[in-house]
């Protein structure tokens, strides 16, 4: 029982993954309407538009003028990020942080990290993709990162066949286990970069509470962002930092009871640490 | 230690200043790297030209732009005959399209695919007629692409009598007709041959799905890969609809390309082969 305890919202969130994935393949082979669509674009129950504001914005690079629906849809989404869930659609929506969840803990499981290559491939890379993508939309005509993105490959294989899908899923196991620790989530995905930006002043946030810490560090092992708990240890604050996904692996992990969801804290009013 | 290693000592030092410069250019450079890349990547993904798009598609440069992938047309389609292109398939990924051979568009009268496009890619107006200063759906006005028949595998143009594809069609008369040849192998019968009018065709591939022969001899294609230019030289002066398509074109650029030849007609006919050949 204190096993499932501890793995409360890794369980949460393979529901909601999986759930959601559920539902966009029951549109299609039951015909159900509650959820249509993919994660580029969809309607809930017939009505309420949502769109992927990065694709979205890719396409406006691109030149396309879409109608107002597309909009309406990417501002929800937007709303929600931003205000309430910060980066919380990388580890609570997207598809492929499962695969990439996969690596990680076979990495941990191996002992690979303990006998890395040194593939070294910055954090901020991904905001130079982002940009990347929108000049390499602006130059083709044509949305550059949704043509190749694995996450809505995966979730369109998962809803209509999979093809080669496997082959881009594998690829990027491949590397999350073998190359760089959190590759693809952490250092190349734009749409990651997108959601670090527009949820960095979201209200969601873990805080810490420093004089529970014994400084294990277990929350730091299994973080994805590790970079953001910087704070771990030394102070008691919220984790403000836009990179966080709020997966609350390190929630789980804590044996202390020095980590926990909280509302964002305004008092220290940092979004990286000073100290870094 | 600087004596063990002494090489140490004539490595340049470099300022903050320079250092930052120098990793700005580093990652503008595999950026560029990157881009050049990816841009050739999508420039070729996307030159596919024989899809058959949904209904209403706009044109392919702009279906691509517009299209955000999200699959609603397919999920609305009740035959799936919407596919998306997945990995391995060789097209824009994640764009739909059909293959009529397998299922063709069985044009729906409420054309379930068009309204459900979140971005308009795919076009409601154009498959749309004005009843009563109403916007009414019309399927007719679909244009996916053109019918086109092969005349060498077609075996109603061998004099065998088949009209699958001219009794499939859901415009018949008017898309396809059966025109009367004279069978001159015979000298005795008539052959029945389909002929595909552009005017009507809307390219739902019905008449392909049902074509008799092992591979199609009647195949839809995209119109612009199926279809002719005649430009603003050539006008049918007996047709008012012609004229009309004609009417704003500038005449001072309409001039004969081709070169004429300045010697007289007796020379250049006893010159032979030469003429021929390029100085």
């Amino acid at each position: 029982m204190s096993s499932i305890f501890k793995m409360r919202y890794l369980i949460l969130r393979r529901i909601t993954q999986i759930g959601l994935l559920f539902l966009y393949f029951s549109a299609n082979a039951y015909g159900w309407k509650i959820l249509t669509g993919t994660l580029s674009s969809s309607t809930l129950f017939q009505v309420v538009p949502l769109a992927d504001p990065f694709a979205v914005l890719q396409m406006l690079s691109a030149g396309a003028l879409m109608g107002v629906n597309v909009f309406i849809g990417a501002a929800i989404i937007t709303l929600f990020y931003g205000i309430i869930g910060g980066r919380a659609f990388c580890s609570w929506v997207c598809p492929v942080n499962m695969v990439t969840d996969l690596a990680n803990w076979l990495r941990r499981k191996l002992l690979l990290d303990k006998a890395e290559r040194k593939v070294w491939i910055s954090r901020n890379a991904r905001y130079w993709v982002l940009v990347l993508s929108l000049i390499v939309s602006a130059i083709t005509g044509l949305a550059a990162f949704e043509l190749v993105s694995p996450i809505t490959i995966f979730n369109r294989g998962v809803i209509f066949g999979m093809g080669m899908t496997g082959g881009v899923l594998l690829a990027i196991f491949l590397f999350d286990l073998f190359g760089v620790k959190n590759g693809w989530c952490g250092h190349i995905c734009p749409l990651g970069g997108f959601y670090s930006l527009i949820g960095r002043f979201s209200l969601i946030r873990v805080r810490h509470n420093q004089p529970n810490c014994t400084l294990c560090m277990k929350c730091k092992e299994v973080c994805p962002e590790s970079e953001v708990l910087f704070m771990i240890g030394k102070r008691s604050t919220t984790v403000n930092m836009g990179e966080c996904v709020n997966c609350a692996r390190c929630i789980e992990v804590c044996d202390d009871d020095a980590l926990g969801f909280s509302i964002r804290d305004f008092a220290t009013n940092e979004s990286k640490g000073d100290n870094r | 230690m600087n004596t063990q290693n002494p090489k140490k000592d004539t490595k340049p030092k470099i300022s903050e200043r320079r250092r930052f410069l120098s990793i700005m250019a580093q990652s503008i450079g595999l950026s560029a790297i990157g881009g050049l890349i990816w841009t050739g990547y999508v420039e070729e993904a996307k030159a596919s030209p024989l899809l058959l798009r949904p209904p209403g598609a706009l044109k392919e440069p702009d279906f691509l732009r517009m299209c955000i992938k999200c699959g609603q047309c397919a999920e609305a389609c009740p035959y799936d005959t919407l596919l998306m292109a997945r990995p391995g398939d060789g097209l824009p990924m994640g764009t739909p399209y059909f293959i009529p051979r397998e299922i063709p568009c069985y044009m729906c009268t409420d054309i379930p695919c068009v309204p459900v496009c979140p971005t308009g890619a795919l076009d409601q107006k154009s498959v749309s007629t004005e009843v009563d200063g109403k916007d009414q759906l019309d399927i007719n006005k679909a244009r996916m692409g053109l019918a086109i028949v092969d005349h060498e595998s077609c075996i109603a143009y061998w004099g065998i009598q088949c009209d699958a594809c001219h009794r499939a069609c859901p415009l018949l008369d008017e898309a396809i007709t059966l025109e009367y040849i004279r069978n001159e192998r015979t000298g005795k019968h008539a052959k029945l041959i389909p002929v595909v009018h552009a005017d009507y065709c809307t390219g739902c591939g019905l008449c392909e799905h049902a074509c008799v022969t092992e591979k199609a001899a009647i195949f839809v294609l995209p119109r612009d890969v199926a279809m002719g230019k005649p430009g603003d030289y050539y006008v049918k002066g007996w047709s008012k609809k012609d004229q009309e398509r004609v009417k704003n074109r500038d005449l001072t650029k309409l001039q004969t390309k081709t070169k004429m030849n300045e010697r007289s007609a007796v020379d250049a006919l006893n010159a032979g082969d030469e003429e021929l050949f390029d100085e």
